[in-house]
């Protein structure tokens, strides 16, 4: 069994694609049209185009208790994943310049350097930097 | 404060209290960081942050969650996968990022990535044609 997917709720699939791709620049890698005008929507890291792929599912449109899910997480400021980084503060202050907004400034906590943002489609999101 | 910015801040307190601590551990591990590819063993590590061996590397482990070993062989199998790209040879690589055996070098490799260092490169050269 191998590990390659992770999936990420969004409420709409070309919005998270724009915000997912132009914002945080992960590259495309699968889109695959379903039934109901949804997609089987695959991103991966530029520079990592073998590693996991990052599954955009609306399945908060089309499955209520996941929706409710999604909305406690994003009121607790709870991050739904988290992305690794190099820099931290170098990726808040590039997303900050692209309009994108923080719940949590870059934070050290420990051996770990952390900040959180709104993907825009439901989620916080964590970047982790290892110190 | 969101929930889970209190639930950080109450970490902080009781898991990362001791900063002196931390920054010994983040040298340790910046150390590996740039000379992993020397003869590193923890008996030197440990004398560096003036530390002994099984308190340093119980401490790495509980802040990075592996031991420093693990660390170090990971490091390694990481660059090497860079040299591999670039189109090293196998042997070259193995030597490059500090492995003295070749047979365990593959070993670990095929562990840590599904394939041996010969396949991997193989593939990723013939991606670039």
């Amino acid at each position: 069994m191998k590990i390659t997917i992770m999936s990420i709720p969004v409420l709409d699939q070309e919005k998270a694609f724009k915000f997912y791709t132009e914002k945080l620049g992960f590259i495309k890698k699968l889109d695959t049209p379903l039934e109901g005008g949804n997609r089987w929507l695959t991103l991966v890291s530029p520079e990592w185009q073998d590693g996991p792929e990052l599954l955009l599912e609306p399945a908060p449109n089309h499955f209520e208790p996941m929706k409710v899910f999604q909305n406690a997480l994003m009121d607790a400021g709870i991050p739904w994943t988290q992305f690794d980084v190099e820099d931290v503060q170098a990726e808040y202050d590039r997303l900050i310049g692209l309009g994108v907004q923080f719940s949590m400034k870059p934070t050290e906590m420990g051996t770990w350097k952390v900040a959180v943002f709104n993907d825009t489609c439901g989620n916080n999101i964590q970047l982790i930097e290892t110190l | 404060m969101t929930f889970y910015a209190t639930k950080l801040k109450n970490l902080q307190t009781s898991l990362y209290k001791n900063q002196g601590q931390i920054n010994a551990i983040i040298a340790v591990k910046n150390y590996i960081d740039t000379n992993y590819e020397t003869d590193l063993n923890m008996d030197l590590l440990s004398k560096i942050q003036l530390v002994s061996k099984y308190h340093l590397i119980r401490l790495f482990k509980k802040y990075y969650g592996l031991t420093p070993r693990q660390y170090l062989i990971n490091k390694r199998i990481e660059k090497s996968k860079e040299y591999l790209v670039a189109g090293m040879t196998v042997t070259k690589t193995c030597y490059a990022v500090g492995f003295t055996s070749l047979g365990s070098f593959s070993t670990l490799f095929k562990t840590k990535t599904g394939e041996t260092p010969g396949q991997f490169r193989k593939e990723q050269l013939s991606r670039k044609e």
